[in-house]
């Protein structure tokens, strides 16, 4: 062999080992060797069954959370600095009123706000120079979605961790602003249940139930305070109770507004079952938590602790004596729902409620028929274009193939190296490349050809071909690239697997075509003098 | 073979016939999406709820009608889904606007519902666990449970499986690797490792439900809306930056302008294939018209590379006579590389499996008429833009003179 065409032999030899290697390993038998390439390429979940969900989390309660906060921090330090006010309410989720405040002491009304509340722009509000309207800084409201977002995301993780799902997807989806979350869990088909899971919001709440009464509609519990209910209290439903008969029995609370203990207190949470032998969820607290309990259920003793849980009251029962650190949550659970309950417990509350935009579950049948169908047309496809390319260009045609092989071995390999995911739309790119990558090959043989009709030598017209023709490949090539990219920035799951395809292919393609075709040529070219090339 | 060597056919020549047949295609493809009120887009760009059941034997779909009536979904869409032998039935609910809330999932437990009531279970079935529709932690949750159940699998002649979830894992891949639905326990006899005796102790546990829901999809309005927009700005986007591309590559916006008009005649005239053969768009068709785009750019430019190669070296021969040229030389390449990529997009049509049909059927259309366009819509409009240069450079001479 020429020096020219050893170091070419070395490079393509060195590029076809580490692709090989890449796909299938070092295998010690064929079964490993099948193990191996299972293993390594990433199947797509319409390929190995499971749930695709897209999440729009609604960052809007988590604004409201904030705001609810600071107007209950603003009263106190009103309150500390004797300030007199009308009220002090909540507007909607990004503004505050702050109605009618002592008018000789504007000055410090100013000073607390400005000073102790910078998330807040404090504006006048229409003409009234004694009340004011407070508006979140916009830069502090999308912290707050955003972390919102984030942390939405890590409870999410918290929780299918616990699930057990195997390679799960999680993340922001689309554009920053849209607040959307992701979720691809290969292999789950319990779809109903994961999803609940998913979305539960599980905000955990103990609260003192003031005053005793359990009203049975929300109108008893109204007539109560002619329809007001105080201030820093609230009304709150019970989850049905079925008691001896079949009509769920209604019960209604007025509890205190700030819960005593919330889920954030929480250090674990399990199933376990209760004195009657139904299945409940024990949780057991943090230090801070339990110091706090302990106190607040020893100046509470006798009264009732409503549960609440979601804003549901789980159960309201009577504070028997000094509580510290744990406690049991009962209500009327199965006990598929107390081991779940006691999953999101654990997990976290989620900062804010989701709503499900996009769900796609597929089933693992599909794939299985997906995979086989997808094979069996590649094969069809490969084989239909081995002997259109041997009957057209003979010989020649073998090196077309040749290419078309390798192009398929390189693009695997990158598609394992770059750990992209196999869908079947990618599946679909495969076999549509088997059709497109011959093309580089074709245009070779095609100009080759007609430097031979012009008159030129073999080795000549080998050489001529191949020059002529590689423009044109990177032309050509260049535009479906194009179309490539911004199919990959338009498509989520499966079409982005087709772009990655797509691509990779498109590379090799080039790779194998100018590189590969080319040293084949001159390497037989250079074996023999030849009057002839079977092309 | 040497089929094609110096062929000379006047494709410029007949340049009024082949535009008049593009525009004859244009028209009846816009005429078919305007009959059909524009095109049909399937549910990921219109949202709403599809549940994909097979079914044990071949449905009565009168039956799903009813079931499904029963649960207030009278509205619904019943289609058969693939081959008939596959008893395999889309069920469709549209998507209200403004329905989306914490209930979207409503829909689809409903059909859900409507369809255990009418395919599930029947008497003497009570209490047990469909195998058809059961996730392997059900069912070995469910073995688990029976009393001396391990015992059993241990005392098992030759044991196989060690403990019930191993057991229930290998009954739920044998389901799902043979069409997702099991007829009869005795099929299960072929599962390696089953005895009669523990297939027995299965069918204590379990029945064989109707049907099987296969693949669920949901799809809100918004993200509707949002997926509908992006794709026609992947679309305008790659279009552009195609454009720009040739023009810096052939120095002038005439071959990039041709070649833009080119695909976008493809993609128009696919798309009233598509609403004449009343299929849907989704995500991965728009996938495909994308490819198309490419593919038939692709093409144009290997007629276009020629075109510029002979004007320089052919500097006194006519335009019409360089392009009819090129297009000659060129086409033997272009029958070559169309075909083989026609043969595997048909391969993809023909054994690709329903799932991806649609795809396929936009790149079989799309590259017959990918390739076409390249020579006769490129390739004439390029004719025409020089001829109406040359007649414009005359005209401006002989106002000179």
């Amino acid at each position: 062999m020429p020096r020219k065409l050893r170091w070419r032999f070395f490079t393509i030899l060195a590029v076809v080992l580490a692709c090989v290697v890449g796909i299938i390993g070092l295998p010690g038998s064929t079964d490993s060797l099948l193990q191996n390439l299972s293993d390594r390429i990433r199947l797509g979940l319409d390929l190995r069954g499971g749930m695709h969900l897209i999440l729009q989390v609604n960052t809007e309660d988590a604004l409201t959370i904030e705001t609810d906060q600071s107007v209950e921090r603003i009263k106190r330090s009103f309150r500390d600095q004797e300030i007199s006010f009308g009220e002090i309410r909540r507007r909607d989720a990004t503004h505050i009123e702050v109605l009618e405040v002592d008018p000789d002491r504007l000055v410090d009304v100013r000073a607390v706000i400005d000073e102790g509340y910078p998330a807040w722009q404090r504006g006048n509000r229409s003409g009234s120079s004694d009340s004011f309207l407070l508006s979140l800084r916009p830069e502090v409201e999308g912290q707050i979605r955003q972390s919102a977002v984030q942390e939405a995301i890590q409870r999410i993780r918290n929780r299918v961790d616990e699930l057990g799902v195997t390679e799960p997807v999680i993340q922001n989806h689309g554009p920053a602003t849209e607040y959307q979350i992701l979720v691809q869990l290969p292999g789950v088909d319990d779809s109903v249940r994961v999803r609940e899971i998913i979305k539960s919001t599980a905000l955990l709440e103990l609260k003192i139930v003031e005053p005793q009464d359990v009203y049975p509609s929300r109108a008893a519990a109204l007539e109560q305070y002619n329809g007001v209910i105080p201030d820093g209290r609230e009304l709150l439903q019970g989850i049905p109770q079925f008691r001896d008969t079949s009509e769920p029995t209604q019960a209604w609370y007025i509890a205190n507004r700030s819960a005593a203990i919330t889920g954030r207190d929480l250090r674990m949470a399990r199933p376990q079952n209760d004195q009657f032998g139904r299945p409940a969820v024990g949780f057991s607290l943090t230090n801070d938590g339990a110091t706090r309990f302990g106190r607040v259920t020893s100046e509470n003793i006798g009264k009732r602790l409503a549960i609440v849980l979601d804003g549901r009251v789980q159960s309201a029962p009577v504070i028997q004596g000094r509580i510290t650190d744990s406690g049991e949550i009962t209500g009327s659970f199965t006990s598929q729902e107390a081991n779940d309950l006691a999953l999101v417990l654990r997990s976290g509350a989620l900062p804010a409620s989701m709503d499900y935009l996009e769900e796609r579950t597929v089933g693992a049948s599909l794939g299985v028929d997906s995979i086989r169908q997808g094979i069996m047309a590649s094969l069809i496809g490969l084989v239909g274009v081995a002997l259109f390319m041997v009957t057209y260009y003979r010989l020649s045609g073998f090196i077309a193939i040749n290419a078309l092989l390798l192009n398929l071995v390189i693009l695997l390999a990158a598609m394992v190296y770059i750990s992209a995911t196999l869908t079947l739309p990618g599946i679909a790119g495969v076999v549509l490349l088997i059709g497109m990558a011959v093309d580089s090959n074709v245009l070779i043989f095609e100009r080759i050809k007609e430097e031979m009709w012009a008159g030129k030598t073999v080795v000549s017209s080998v050489g001529t071909g191949f020059s002529k023709a590689i423009l044109t490949i990177v032309d050509a090539n260049v535009t479906t690239v194009v179309a490539v990219l911004f199919l990959f920035l338009f498509g989520t799951g499966p079409v982005k697997g087709f772009a990655v395809v797509l691509f990779w292919g498109l590379l090799a393609n080039l790779f194998t075509a100018i590189f590969v075709s080319r040293f084949i040529f001159e390497f037989i070219l250079s074996r023999r003098r030849r009057v002839s090339l079977s092309i | 073979m040497q089929l094609l060597k110096d062929v000379n056919v006047d494709w410029i020549g007949r340049k009024r016939q082949w535009l008049s047949l593009s525009l004859l295609l244009i028209a009846a493809s816009l005429a078919t999406l305007y009959m059909k009120g524009g095109p049909r887009y399937g549910i990921d760009f219109r949202g709403g709820t599809l549940v994909y059941v097979k079914f044990k034997d071949s449905p009565d779909l009168g039956r799903i009608r009813a079931a499904l009536s029963e649960q207030g979904l009278s509205g619904s869409t019943i289609q058969r889904y693939d081959v008939p032998e596959k008893n395999e039935v889309i069920i469709g609910l549209g998507q209200r606007e403004g329905e989306v809330g914490p209930d979207t999932d409503a829909g689809r437990v409903r059909i859900l519902e409507g369809l255990q009531s009418a395919f599930g279970s029947s008497s003497g079935q009570e209490g047990k666990i469909d195998l058809n529709n059961a996730a392997p932690d059900e069912l070995e949750d469910r073995l688990s449970g029976v009393a001396g159940f391990t015992s059993l699998l241990e005392s098992d002649e030759s044991p196989a499986f060690k403990t019930p979830g191993e057991l229930a894992r290998a009954v739920t891949d044998y389901r799902d690797r043979n069409g997702g639905i099991i007829g009869a326990f005795q099929e299960l006899e072929s599962v390696e490792g089953m005895s009669p005796r523990l297939l027995a102790a299965v069918q204590e546990q379990a029945y064989l439900g109707g049907f099987a829901v296969f693949q669920t999809e949901f799809v809100g309005p918004k993200v509707g809306r949002n997926l509908q927009r992006q794709a026609i700005n992947a679309t305008l986007y790659a279009l552009l930056g195609m454009l720009v591309y040739i023009a810096f590559r052939f120095k002038g916006t005439a071959y990039g302008a041709a070649a833009v008009v080119a695909v976008f005649h493809d993609v128009l005239i696919t798309l009233g294939f598509f609403s004449l053969a009343d299929r849907e768009l989704s995500i991965p068709v728009v996938a495909a018209l994308l490819t198309l785009v490419g593919y038939s750019m692709n093409d144009t430019i290997v007629v276009f590379d020629r075109i510029r190669e002979n004007l320089r070296l052919r500097r006194r021969e006519s335009i019409s006579s360089i392009i009819n040229r090129s297009i000659n030389q060129t086409l033997s390449r272009t029958l070559l590389t169309s075909g083989s990529t026609f043969l595997t997009a048909l391969s993809l049509y023909y054994f690709g499996g329903q799932v991806i049909n649609g795809f396929a059927f936009c790149l079989v259309i799309g590259v017959a008429v990918g390739t076409y366009s390249s020579i006769g819509v490129a390739s004439q409009l390029l004719v025409i833009w020089y001829d109406f240069q040359t007649r414009r450079r005359t005209v401006a001479r002989a106002a000179r003179a």
